[in-house]
C-alpha cells in the first residue's frame, strides 16, 4: 500500500496536505494496523495529499506523561517537534485520540503548534468539501452503538464527529446509557493500558462492555486504538465473537465503500 | 433594662459574625499555603462560568431528581434570607416586623407568604434528602469514606435546615397579630390552629423563643460551616471563577522540566558550568506533589468547597469496578490534611513543624492513584468544577520524578518509549511496516 513518507516528499520537494500521525498502536499493534490501513484506504479514494513520518515518528509521550514521567514526555515531545518543525508540518491527523489530544493542546506549549484533527473529524471534513462519499447500502441496518473514547470526548468535547459518520452508514445508532459526557471508560487512560489494574472487583473494560451489549449491537464502533482493544477483549470474555463485532469507524466506512 | 434584648442580640450578632470572620481568614491562609497559579486571565469567560455553574446550578440538573430538590433548597435559603435581614433590623432596634410599615401590607404579605411556601418546599426537599442519605440505598452515600463524622455532617445540616425551617413557620403562626392581619401567612395560617387553645401571652412567648432560636440557629449554622462540608455554598463561587478553562484533556507542562530538558538537550550547554555573577544556589524545586503545600492553591480551595456529594466517585470508572480509589475521597484527605497543616501551624505560633507526616502514605496512598485511568469523568460530573485529577496527576509525578516508585509494568513501558520510541518493545526501524502487511 503507498504510504509516501515526509523523507520522500521532501526529496521530490512536495509539501503534502496533511501528515498522518500513526501513534505506537497504529504502528505496531496487530488489531491497530488494520486501523492505520482503513484510514489509509479513505485516504487514497478521496486523493488526499498526505504522509507519514515512518520511521522518524516517535511516542508522542502521551503515556510517560500520564505514568507521571513529565521528564520523558517533554524529551518526546521536544524531539517530535524537532522533526515535525523540520518539515514544517501544518496539519495532522491521526486516529489515535491520545496522540491527537497530546499533540493539539500539550505540544503547543513546548513550541510544537499544529491544526489537529482526529480522524473522525478529518473524514467529516472530507464529505463536507464533496471528496468523499460514504456507501450508506453495504451495512445498512446493522445496530450499531458507538463507544466515546475519553480523549475525544471529554477531553476535547469531540461527540458529534463520530456520531455523523456512523449515522453516514445507514445504520441503527443506538447510545449506551452512559455515552458522551457521561461515557465509562474503556479503562485503558492514563497508562492503565501498560500494566495490571489494581485490586477490584472486576475490570473496567468488561464493565464497559456489558454497558455496550445492553443496546444488543452487532457492532460496537469505537474510535481509538487503545479502546478497540479494551473492547474486544471485554467482548472476547462475555463469549460474544460470534454476535458482535468491535470496529474502528475508519474500518466501517472502508468496508462501506467496498475499500 | 427595656434595652436588655437589644444588647444580647447585638452581642449575639457580633460574636456570630467575628468568630465566622476568623475562621474565614484562616480558611484564606490556608488556602494562600498553595503554590501560585495564575487563574486571572480570561475574565469574562470565568464570570460566565461563575454565573451558570454557581449561581445558575446548571451542573446540579445532570441528575435531575437530586438536582431539583438542590435548587429548591438553594433557592429557598438565599430568598428567605431577605427575612434575615429583618430579623436583624428588628433585634437591633427592638422593633417588630419593620419591613411591614416600610413595604405596605400587599407587598410585604406577597414577600412573607413566598418565604413561607419556599420554608415548607425547602422542609419537604430536606426530608427527601434525608431518607436518600439514609434510607434508600443509594450507593454514593454509603462508600467507606462516608462512615461517621461525614455521614453525621450531612445529616446534621439536614436536622439545622428542618429547624429552622419549622421555627420561621412556628414563630409566623404563633404571631397573633400576623395572623388576624392575614396577608402571608400562606402556610403558617394552617400551623396556627394547633395554638388556638393556648392564651394569647403563651403564643407570645413560643413566637419570642422561635424568633430567638431561629436566629441564633442561623448564627450557630454559620460558624458551623467551616467545620463542615457546607462550605460549598460560600466556596462554589470563588471555585466556578477560578477554575481550570482549557481542555480536559491538556495536562500541565512542568515549567521546572520544561528548562532542565532544554538544558539537556542543548549542545551548546555545559552542565558542570559555574552559575553566572549574581545567580544564587537555589534548591532545585520539587518535581510534583507529595502534600498539601506542593499543590497549587486553587486544588486546595477545591478540597474545601468539596460537599462531597460523590458524583465523582458514582461515576469513576476505577471506583465502580471496586478499586481503592474515590475522587471524593482524594478531595477529602486533601482537605483533612490541609486542615492538620493548618492546626499546626496554630499551635507553633505562625510556623509549620514538620509533623513527620504528608499527604502522599499518610492520607493517600500509591494504591489509589494508579488506578486512575485519567478519564476526567470526576472532573466533568463535579456540580462545582472541582478537579481531583489534577491532584492525582501530581502526585503520580511525585512518585515517579521523585522516587522512581512506578509499578513495574510502566517502568517497563517507560524504557520502551526512552529506547524505541513506542510503549512496546519494537524495533524503531519496524514503525512503517504496517503500511505493506496486507
Amino acid at each position: 500500500m503507498n504510504v509516501p513518507t515526509m523523507a520522500d516528499m521532501m526529496a521530490q520537494g512536495k509539501q503534502p496536505e496533511v501528515l498522518f500521525w500513526v501513534g505506537a498502536a497504529g504502528s505496531y499493534d496487530d488489531r491497530a494496523k488494520k486501523i492505520s490501513r482503513a484510514f489509509v484506504k479513505i485516504l487514497h479514494q478521496a486523493n488526499v495529499d498526505f504522509a507519514v513520518l515512518g520511521t522518524e515518528e516517535s511516542s508522542t509521550g502521551d503515556a510517560a506523561k500520564r505514568a507521571g514521567n513529565e521528564f520523558l514526555f517533554q524529551m518526546q515531545a521536544m524531539m517530535n517537534i524537532e522533526v515535525l518543525n523540520g518539515y514544517e508540518v501544518k496539519k495532522i491527523v491521526t486516529c489515535d485520540p491520545h496522540s491527537f489530544n497530546t499533540l493539539k493542546n500539550e505540544y503547543p506549549g513546548l513550541g510544537g503548534k499544529y491544526e489537529v484533527f482526529h480522524h473522525t473529524q478529518f473524514i467529516q471534513n472530507l464529505i463536507s468539501a464533496g471528496r468523499l462519499k460514504i456507501d450508506d447500502r453495504t451495512l445498512k441496518g446493522k445496530r450499531v452503538t458507538f463507544h466515546d473514547p475519553c480523549y475525544l470526548g471529554r477531553a476535547n468535547e469531540e461527540y458529534e464527529s463520530p456520531r455523523d459518520l456512523i449515522k453516514r452508514l445507514g445504520v441503527n445508532l443506538t447510545e449506551m446509557k452512559r455515552h458522551k459526557s457521561t461515557a465509562l471508560c474503556c479503562g485503558a487512560g492514563g497508562a492503565q493500558m501498560f500494566k495490571d489494574a489494581e485490586k477490584g472487583d472486576k475490570e473496567i473494560n468488561v464493565l464497559r462492555t456489558e454497558d455496550a451489549l445492553e443496546t444488543k449491537p452487532q457492532i460496537i464502533a469505537t474510535g481509538c486504538p487503545y479502546c478497540n482493544t479494551m473492547m474486544t477483549d471485554g467482548i472476547k470474555f462475555k463469549e460474544k465473537e460470534a454476535e458482535v463485532l468491535v470496529k474502528d469507524i475508519a474500518e466501517l466506512i472502508a468496508e462501506a465503500n467496498n475499500l | 433594662m427595656q434595652y436588655l434584648p437589644n444588647i444580647i442580640f447585638a452581642i449575639a450578632l457580633l460574636a456570630g459574625i467575628g468568630f465566622f470572620v476568623m475562621n474565614i481568614r484562616k480558611l484564606s491562609r490556608n488556602i494562600k499555603l498553595g503554590k501560585n497559579v495564575n487563574r486571572t486571565d480570561r475574565k469574562p469567560e470565568r464570570l460566565k462560568n461563575m454565573i451558570k455553574i454557581a449561581l445558575g446550578q446548571s451542573k446540579m440538573v445532570r441528575r435531575p431528581l437530586s438536582g431539583f430538590l438542590h435548587i429548591i433548597v438553594y433557592v429557598g435559603f438565599i430568598i428567605i434570607n431577605i427575612e434575615v435581614l429583618e430579623i436583624i433590623i428588628d433585634g437591633l432596634f427592638g422593633t417588630h416586623r419593620i419591613f411591614h410599615g416600610i413595604l405596605g401590607d400587599a407587598f410585604y404579605g406577597f414577600l412573607i407568604g413566598t418565604f413561607e411556601i419556599l420554608a415548607a418546599l425547602v422542609f419537604v426537599a430536606v426530608i427527601i434528602f434525608w431518607l436518600r442519605r439514609n434510607v434508600s440505598k443509594i450507593k454514593r452515600f454509603l462508600s467507606k469514606e462516608m462512615k461517621g463524622w461525614p455521614k453525621n455532617d450531612g445529616n446534621n445540616i439536614l436536622y439545622f435546615e428542618m429547624v429552622l425551617m419549622t421555627l420561621f413557620l412556628v414563630m409566623n403562626a404563633t404571631d397573633t397579630i400576623f395572623q388576624t392581619g392575614g396577608v402571608g401567612n400562606t402556610i403558617s395560617q394552617f400551623i396556627a390552629p394547633l395554638f388556638d387553645g393556648l392564651s394569647p401571652e403563651t403564643n407570645h412567648i413560643i413566637e419570642r423563643a422561635c424568633w430567638w432560636v431561629h436566629i441564633l440557629g442561623i448564627l450557630v449554622f454559620l460558624n458551623y460551616l467551616y467545620y463542615s462540608k457546607h462550605l460549598h455554598i460560600l466556596l462554589a463561587f470563588p471555585n466556578t471563577y477560578f477554575a481550570n478553562l482549557n481542555p480536559k484533556g491538556q495536562f500541565t507542562n512542568l515549567e521546572s522540566v520544561t528548562n532542565e530538558v532544554k538544558l539537556m538537550m542543548d549542545p551548546d550547554a555545559d552542565p558542570y558550568a559555574t552559575p553566572a555573577e549574581g545567580t544564587e544556589e537555589v534548591v532545585p524545586e520539587k518535581f510534583g506533589a507529595s502534600d498539601v503545600a506542593d499543590l497549587n492553591w486553587v486544588q486546595l480551595m477545591n478540597a474545601y468547597t468539596c460537599t462531597e456529594c460523590g458524583r465523582c466517585t458514582s461515576s469513576c470508572p476505577a471506583n465502580l469496578t471496586g478499586k481503592e480509589l474515590s475522587p471524593r475521597n482524594i478531595m477529602m484527605k486533601t482537605r483533612d490534611r490541609l486542615e492538620e497543616v493548618g492546626k499546626n501551624i496554630d499551635a507553633n505560633k505562625g510556623t509549620f513543624v514538620d509533623d513527620g507526616k504528608q499527604l502522599l502514605n499518610d492520607y493517600i496512598t500509591p494504591e489509589e492513584l494508579w488506578a486512575c485511568t485519567s478519564c476526567n469523568a470526576c472532573v466533568e460530573e463535579c456540580p462545582v468544577n472541582i478537579d481531583p485529577l489534577s491532584i492525582i496527576m501530581d502526585m503520580r509525578r511525585y512518585l515517579v520524578m521523585e522516587e522512581s516508585a512506578a509499578p513495574q509494568e510502566l517502568n517497563m513501558m517507560m524504557t520502551n518509549i526512552e529506547n524505541n520510541g513506542a510503549p512496546w518493545q519494537y524495533n524503531q526501524q519496524d514503525r512503517l511496516n504496517w503500511a505493506n502487511e496486507e
